[in-house]
């Protein structure tokens, strides 16, 4: 990705010099051990508990002092369960997606933080699902808490997580269409009434950089 | 007696039976229609308008006469959409829209997401200490006020109205610490990625310290009324029970989670902004109750005051330090500083720019309006909110906005232990054990 500008703004008039720099941005690649810390252990860990464990994780991130697994979508439940059982990762603190529209058939990334209060370790895994097929296996049955966090999930990104007990929509209403944290949908995605008078959505009135 | 009719009270026939809305004024008149049916079960709605809900909480009961043998939550009614609005503004601006989300303690949410920003920039370490300080100080006074809505709001929903005075009293003395140091007394958007807003006024510490002299002194007072108060001890001593077993499956921190008897909290497990340098303790019970809970709560309120005594010495020392990182393309590079006639920028500020350095004043202007870039990556960290692990999960695509911003606020996920502390009570504990979770809908819904 090329970024142009110190600040990030286009077409602005900029006589500050600033505008004229730019520079290539590199995404994080995967990571390769050793990974540091308390990682390389559970990675060993994981691996002698979980046989098909080099077919299950998709890649490996370290950055920023945080372990990411990204794990394949028909492996989570079974690395999940893993995790809680032999590795004592007790919790799974919440789920959260997050959309990258220019990632093609990997549209939708659902993410889980976990965290284990006997090792006191936290690590986080990562799904990545395509628009077309957002399904996702629901982990309430391994963590009971991960319920609401997969409903928001679902209401905000319109990721399936199959076999969830009431996957309903919880912080927008029932008859809500459209998923509002999508990078498609603008922002004050529904025109606003006022006696007749329409505003334009506030994506649309001004523009930031 | 007098009959009235309520416009607002009535009864419907609906396809799952018989509806009734009852507007309080109105008992006998229901008592005496439901006394009619032969039905045993009765679904109750309950909120999201009503005083002990604690907010805009919907609960949607199923009873057995008393008793309570199905609960569910309904929440969204406080939704404001400020994880998507912070997408379209620059990081620093971030802060304005997290401090409002749980509203009883804005500066957890703010510093959780500078936290965050600083993580992502790769500025940890370069925060100077004594703004790490105030951040301390700050969240350990908005734990004291937001602690103090909880006792207060929890003791009027259970009948008990003089703590909630003195719990307001003494918020209020915490509110305008805030207002003298912030000015503002809620959401103040004092911590920013860096730093803090701005240093402490004059005369900040000799004010902190007769606060605190007061509020130790102050505390007594509840402590009179509630504990060891035999109707009180009724109310809430066995109601709400969920055990450890319980909480880490529902993934429940905070108050609830150490009334389990596990002393798991993140200033000591997983410590941030220097907490391993003060000296406190974690309180905790092994009652699994709302009465457990209700204690841990006022405990911490003293350890928060030994926290602050700290920082006040710590700030004494660190007198005349920086508030923010020295890195000019983070920090504003102007120093900005308020007039003597209390509006405006000061003379020497007006002079410095226009005068002396307008490449200073160009800087400025391109930082305000359009942010410094964050380098791409994601990021989570956690704190020790007053009701458990306030979670900030940041995403950066390298630009001078977050790509996306999620907030794992502890009341919402603390929300869901609701059926399991109620489902088989009363109805008259389902209050009770509501308030212990002490959930704050502008979090919940966010």
């Amino acid at each position: 990705m090329r970024k142009n500008g110190m600040f990030g703004s286009q077409g602005s008039g900029d006589t500050s010099g600033f505008g004229g720099l730019a520079k290539t941005q590199t995404t994080i690649g995967s990571t390769e051990r050793p990974f540091g810390g308390y990682f390389d252990q559970v990675a060993d860990d994981l691996e002698r508990a979980y046989p098909l464990f080099n077919d299950a994780i998709e890649k490996v991130v370290v950055d920023r002092g945080e372990l990411t697994l990204f794990i394949k979508s028909n492996r989570l439940l079974d690395v999940a369960k893993i995790l809680r059982d032999q590795l004592r990762f007790e919790m799974c603190v919440g789920v959260n997606g997050v959309h990258y529209p220019e990632e093609t058939n990997r549209e939708l990334h659902a993410i889980y933080s976990l965290l284990s209060i006997t090792r006191n370790q936290r690590i986080r895994l990562e799904v990545c699902v395509s628009e077309k097929d957002p399904h996702v296996p629901s982990l309430v049955e391994i963590w009971a808490g991960t319920n609401w966090h997969e409903r928001e999930t679902y209401d905000m990104f319109g990721i399936i997580f199959d076999n969830h007990p009431g996957l309903t929509r919880i912080l927008m209403p029932d008859d809500w269409s459209g998923f509002p944290q999508r990078k498609d949908y603008p922002l004050g995605g529904i025109e606003i009434e006022y006696k007749g008078a329409t505003v334009p959505a506030p994506s649309e009135r001004r523009s930031y950089s | 007696m007098t009959t009235y009719t309520d416009p607002y009270a009535s009864s419907q026939e609906t396809t799952e039976g018989r509806v009734y809305s009852v507007t309080g004024g109105d008992w006998d008149a229901l008592i005496t229609e439901i006394g009619a049916t032969k039905e045993e079960r009765v679904v109750l709605n309950m909120g999201p308008q009503h005083p002990s809900t604690h907010g805009v909480l919907r609960l949607i009961l199923e009873l057995e006469g008393e008793t309570v043998t199905e609960t569910r939550c309904g929440i969204g009614y406080l939704h404001t959409g400020i994880e998507k609005n912070t997408e379209f503004r620059n990081w620093t601006q971030g802060v304005t829209f997290v401090t409002r989300m749980d509203y009883l303690s804005p500066i957890f949410n703010e510093t959780a997401y500078c936290l965050g920003v600083e993580k992502l920039l790769g500025i940890t370490n370069d925060v100077p200490e004594r703004a790490t300080v105030i951040r301390v100080m700050m969240m350990e006074f908005n734990r004291i006020s937001s602690h103090m809505v909880a006792l207060g709001t929890g003791a009027l929903e259970l009948g008990a109205l003089s703590p909630m005075i003195f719990a307001f009293r003494e918020r209020e003395k915490v509110l305008d610490i805030f207002e003298m140091l912030s000015g503002l007394r809620m959401n103040m958007a004092y911590i920013r990625p860096g730093g803090v807003a701005q240093d402490l006024p004059e005369g900040a510490l000799k004010k902190i310290r007769e606060t605190v002299k007061d509020l130790r002194h102050n505390f007594k007072d509840n402590e009179k009324l509630l504990i060891g108060n035999s109707i009180w001890i009724k109310r809430t001593q066995g109601v709400g029970y969920l055990d450890l077993a319980g909480c880490t499956t529902l993934g429940i921190t905070g108050p609830v989670l150490r009334s389990t008897g596990l002393a798991w909290d993140l200033r000591k497990a997983q410590p941030y902004c220097g907490y391993e340098d003060y000296e406190f303790d974690i309180p905790t019970t092994d009652t699994c109750d709302v009465y457990g809970r209700f204690l841990i709560r006022m405990k911490e309120l003293e350890q928060s005051l030994r926290i602050i005594e700290q920082c006040v010495s710590k700030l004494e020392k660190l007198e005349g330090q920086p508030v923010m990182v020295a890195d000019k393309k983070i920090a504003w590079p102007s120093q900005l500083s308020v007039g003597a006639d209390g509006m405006g920028n000061s003379l020497n500020h007006i002079r410095e720019i226009m005068g002396e350095s307008m490449e200073a004043l160009i800087h400025h202007f391109k930082l305000v309006t359009e942010g410094f870039r964050v380098p791409a990556g994601q990021v989570y960290t956690a704190i020790e909110s007053p009701r458990g692990e306030l979670g900030v999960n940041l995403v950066s695509d390298g630009g001078t906005r977050p790509y996306r911003v999620h907030f794992r606020d502890p009341s919402f996920n603390n929300l869901q232990s609701t059926a399991a502390m109620c489902e088989g009570g009363q109805i008259s504990d389902v209050v009770a054990a509501v308030a212990s979770i002490d959930p704050v809908m502008g979090g919940v819904d966010r």
